[in-house]
């Protein structure tokens, strides 16, 4: 923990936990569906479910869902933001197994038809972690630049894109492989020490066996304070 | 050197004949591996993120549960007319920790210090000095550092989240890095701050954390009056040259130690305290059926 996260986040309270950290899961919904939903499912579990309403959970995560920070002043207003940009969605508490306490599964659809699933957790601080993307299990904070890269589970995906990476000079801290069944779709998760450049995702977008790749995290946020 | 303990930290200052708090930058330069003026500017950005908060305090405004709004400006009203038992300066703290809980719990933009729902505390004890002309702005930049580094030594060595320790790891924590920043404002050195800690942290020892109905506001947004309050008293008895008998480092972690120990009930659950008094689970129960009402 650094001292920034002592003396901040600077945020719209009430809760780091159920309010910052809910903006940020929403705004990671949004990077890998890549824009505003058109329409959302946001289902809230545990604590989330409980004290949501009070804590402007809901709120905070159609925030981020539209793209806002968790210092954003227009979160209290998010019903009206969601209309303006023309995102319907709905709000249910869920049961789910094995979770977090602060936890929601977001469904959401872009206008071309392209649907996300997202399962993340809320952790303290405003800190989350993304549990599964598509049912697919990928624990991944966004602390790091962040490469989610959907793939078909074939022979030498993986290898393909690592040897780019490592051609462009790009080092790996941390990776995670996993697929649905065998042959079937799977999500790689890769955290680098460098950034990865518009140009290089798109090289990336062409290798092969890969279907999308996005980069999220937090280097990619504004210089949040 | 990481921020494994005050002790460390004022040893450090004291040898190298430095302020703590830039004691405290010199280690975030370390850390986050930055430049002294880009760890300075993050902080001015902090502090500029502190004082807008401040000043858009709006008593009219109430939380989305009714349970909180208004009673900074009260406060500030009572304090203002004299009448006020604690007129003055700690009237002035007392009416500023009300006012920025009650922002946070309205979802107004808050600095959290350590947490939301201890935004208040901080803020609390340093702008009514600002207000006044008594700390300029190089000071308090200095103040904030100082605040921050003692608040990550806690963060290593205890625990910050209500979740893990209890109200004592916040608002206690809040107290604490308060306290120390007093000390700076007014010219201590860093073994008095390390005594100001120590007083603060002792004083607030086992505070449990009852929130009703689970929400960041009763009690939480009055125990920021408290976490002032005791800071401001922790931080005039170490420049009196007060010490506290047991050193910051072993107070820190006797904090930790208790919030292990504290039932999960006392642990921002809201199933013990106050949220379980009579009173407290009846507000639990409507706000419940509001919010069924509401999403259903």
């Amino acid at each position: 923990m650094d001292i920034f996260d002592i003396l901040g986040p600077v945020m719209v309270g009430p809760s780091s936990s159920h309010t910052a950290g809910a903006v940020r899961i929403g705004r990671m919904a949004n990077s890998l569906l890549g824009g505003v939903p058109v329409r959302a499912k946001i289902h809230l579990h545990g604590s989330f479910a409980e004290t949501g309403a009070g804590h402007g959970t809901d709120l905070a995560l159609v925030s981020g869902l539209l793209g806002m920070q968790p210092d954003d002043l227009r979160i209290p207003d998010a019903r009206r933001e969601a209309e303006k940009a023309g995102m319907v969605f709905s709000v249910d508490t869920i049961d789910l197994r094995d979770a977090h306490p602060n936890t929601a599964l977001i469904e959401a659809w872009k206008d071309d038809g392209k649907k996300l699933e997202m399962q993340a957790s809320s952790l303290g601080g405003g800190r989350i972690q993304v549990n599964k993307i598509d049912g697919i299990e990928v624990n991944f904070t966004g602390d790091f630049n962040t490469l989610v890269i959907r793939n078909r589970d074939e022979v030498g995906a993986l290898a393909a894109v690592t040897s780019f990476l490592t051609g462009e000079g790009i080092n790996v801290a941390n990776m995670r492989l996993s697929r649905g069944k065998r042959g079937g779709g799977a999500i790689m998760v890769i955290e680098t020490d460098q950034k990865v450049s518009p140009l290089q995702l798109e090289r990336i977008s062409e290798l092969k066996a890969v279907d999308s790749v996005i980069c999220c995290g937090k280097e990619n946020e504004e210089d949040g304070i | 050197m990481a921020f494994d303990s005050m002790r460390e930290m004022i040893e450090r200052s004291e040898r190298e004949n430095r302020p703590f708090w830039e004691i405290v930058l010199e280690t975030d330069m370390d850390e986050r591996d930055v430049s002294r003026e880009s760890s300075l500017s993050k902080m001015q950005k902090t502090w500029a993120a502190m004082k807008s908060s401040w000043q858009s305090y709006d008593g009219g405004l109430q939380s989305a549960s009714g349970l909180s709004g208004g009673d900074g400006e009260k406060m500030r009203a009572y304090a203002e007319s004299g009448k006020a038992l604690s007129s003055g300066y700690m009237g002035r703290v007392i009416a500023g920790a009300i006012s920025m809980a009650e922002s946070n719990a309205c979802m107004r933009r808050i600095v959290a210090a350590p947490t939301a729902g201890a935004c208040g505390v901080l803020p609390a004890v340093i702008m009514p000095l600002f207000e006044r002309g008594e700390a300029g702005e190089d000071k308090i930049i200095g103040a904030l550092y100082t605040a921050s580094g003692i608040g990550a030594v806690i963060a290593g060595k205890a625990c910050i989240a209500g979740a893990v320790g209890g109200c004592q790891a916040e608002i206690g924590t809040a107290s604490a890095m308060s306290a120390g920043a007093l000390v700076h404002l007014r010219g201590g050195s860093g073994e008095q701050i390390g005594n100001a800690v120590a007083m603060a942290l002792k004083n607030l020892l086992g505070l449990i954390c009852d929130p009703v109905a689970g929400l960041v506001e009763v009690p939480c947004v009055k125990r920021n009056v408290v976490g002032a309050v005791n800071a401001v008293s922790a931080a005039d008895m170490a420049l009196a040259g007060i010490r506290s008998r047991i050193p910051a480092d072993e107070v820190i972690a006797a904090m930790g130690e208790v919030g292990k120990r504290l039932p999960v009930e006392f642990r921002e659950t809201a199933l013990g305290g106050l949220a379980s008094t009579p009173t407290g689970a009846e507000i639990g129960k409507k706000l419940k059926r509001k919010e069924n009402g509401q999403t259903t």
